[in-house]
């Protein structure tokens, strides 16, 4: 029998606030972090947690990240420790591009100064997996740990991967999510040079006046544990990570298969994992980006996988109209959202959807946050990532 | 042009860099040893960094290595540059 896993912490970081319920409550409630065509975490301030030392230690991206962290391991009730060894915890985070802050400044330097001006930090700082390194070193966890680098789907796959882990025997527990610091002048250029984002500066996922998506910033972190580890201990179940399903489109580097059969395999690999049926699901938390592209094949996609049928009852929205495209951290933020939407038998909606596009005719929640119908003692989810390369990864979640 | 190495200008040029890297100013004293300020190996290339600007006095790892306290550094570099 596969080992169940359970959601005991969660924690974030986003253009809506420092905090879990701060996104949640903030989305469902129709306000916007998104401020001059960028979401920013403008309420964040490093200092209020880390030393100074901490600070110079790591880059923005992995401070994003131990907030996050800090949060959801208080949440899980472990800020004595976690309540397996620490050997049995793993930590895998998500994340699409790394400390390019660092890269950035330190590139200034080496212009104007030269090789022998470079800070011996610049290494640790920029690393993909500079952020599991901060966690597991603050909380000692010193079981299996890496980034999963999979562009905007890295989020969803850091979190698939743990619960791959924890089925497999090779944790007990995990702290997974994801986290991104991409609104840096380099980032943000060359996203604008291939046409990614929007020139109106507004996030409007599924309108027909969609253009592009805005950048954001942040991280996420979920507590997962093996049931039988959290219900040892008595621990307060969030939720429950049901499954897991990833594909590649195999189509082009950046623009999606336009049929979304890519995602929808992933989507259909997930609902089988988890071993329910389209007809299970209460809600969808879209990838949703606000490209013209993205959100046309998702909308294919869902119609692919779940039966037309079934994709026009439900409720479809995306994150991403409240808080721009946190690109490697979307997937954990937005499982975040998802489970507490779950959680409150609501579904948050699609800021700014006003003017339907021909073909793209799901009910998208727009105006107001709803509740959520087809609850049967559980509410069930999905969460949509997909990423640039073609990688879909697809999360499914119950509260 | 670099500039003068005394005791005095090379004190305050490394008690000031490594101010910055995280521990408090009057922690910093001579006799403080670089394990009770936590200040490792990566922080010590930095603070190399900052006296050959200052100085011009290049340090090498294997220097580096036998540093213990804020007064071997500075006496170091002292010595080095006359």
């Amino acid at each position: 029998m596969t080992r169940r896993v359970v959601i005991t912490g969660v924690g974030a970081v986003t253009p809506l606030g420092v905090g879990a319920r701060q996104l949640f409550e903030r989305w469902a409630a129709g306000e916007s972090g998104i401020e001059e065509g960028l979401a920013r975490c403008v309420d964040f301030d490093p200092a209020e947690l880390l030393t100074r030392k901490e600070q110079r230690r790591t880059d923005r991206f992995a401070q994003l990240l131990v907030f996050a962290g800090e949060e959801a391991i208080n949440h899980a009730g472990w800020s004595d420790g976690p309540p397996v060894e620490p050997e049995r915890v793993a930590t895998v985070i998500g994340t699409g591009i790394g400390g390019i802050q660092t890269i950035e400044e330190q590139h200034d330097v080496l212009r104007e100064s030269g090789p022998g001006r470079i800070s011996p930090l610049s290494i640790p700082l920029m690393m993909a997996n500079a952020g599991p390194a901060a966690l597991a070193m603050r909380y000692g966890l010193k079981g299996p740990a890496h980034s999963t680098v999979s562009a905007c789907a890295a989020g969803a796959d850091a979190i698939g991967t743990a619960l791959r882990m924890i089925r497999s025997g090779d944790a007990d527990a995990a702290v997974t999510g994801g986290t991104e610091a991409g609104i840096t002048p380099l980032a943000f250029a060359s996203f604008n040079a291939m046409g990614a984002l929007s020139k109106t500066g507004i996030s409007r996922p599924f309108d027909a006046r969609r253009d592009g998506f805005v950048m954001g910033e942040g991280a996420a972190v979920l507590v997962l544990e093996a049931a039988d580890v959290a219900e040892a201990r008595g621990a307060t179940v969030l939720g429950e990570l049901l499954g897991y399903g990833a594909s590649a489109d195999a189509f082009h580097i950046t623009a999606p298969d336009p049929t979304g059969g890519g995602a929808a395999r992933a989507v259909k690999s997930a609902l089988a994992d988890a071993d329910v049926t389209p007809e299970d699901l209460a809600y969808v938390n879209a990838h949703g980006t606000s490209t013209p592209l993205n959100d046309r094949s998702e909308t294919e996609a869902l119609k692919a996988a779940l039966g037309e049928e079934v994709a026009r009852k439900l409720p479809i929205s995306s994150t991403k109209s409240a808080i721009g495209h946190l690109l490697g951290a979307a997937g954990a933020v937005e499982a975040v959202a998802t489970l507490l939407s779950l959680g409150e038998r609501l579904a948050p909606p699609t800021l700014g959807w006003e003017e339907r596009d021909e073909g793209l005719d799901l009910d998208y929640v727009p105006g107001s946050a709803r509740p959520l119908e087809n609850v049967n003692g559980r509410a069930v989810a999905i969460s949509n990532s997909f990423g640039f390369g073609g990688h879909n990864a697809v999360l499914v979640i119950a509260a | 042009m670099p500039a003068t190495a005394t005791q005095e200008t090379v004190e305050k040029t490394i008690v000031d860099a490594i101010a910055k890297l995280g521990p408090d100013a009057d922690q910093v004293t001579r006799d403080a040893t670089f394990e009770q300020l936590d200040v490792d190996s990566l922080d010590l290339v930095e603070v190399a960094q900052i006296v050959e600007e200052e100085f011009g006095v290049v340090l090498k790892g294997e220097d580096m290595e036998q540093l213990k306290t804020v007064g071997d550094a500075i006496d170091l570099v002292v010595s080095r540059a006359s």
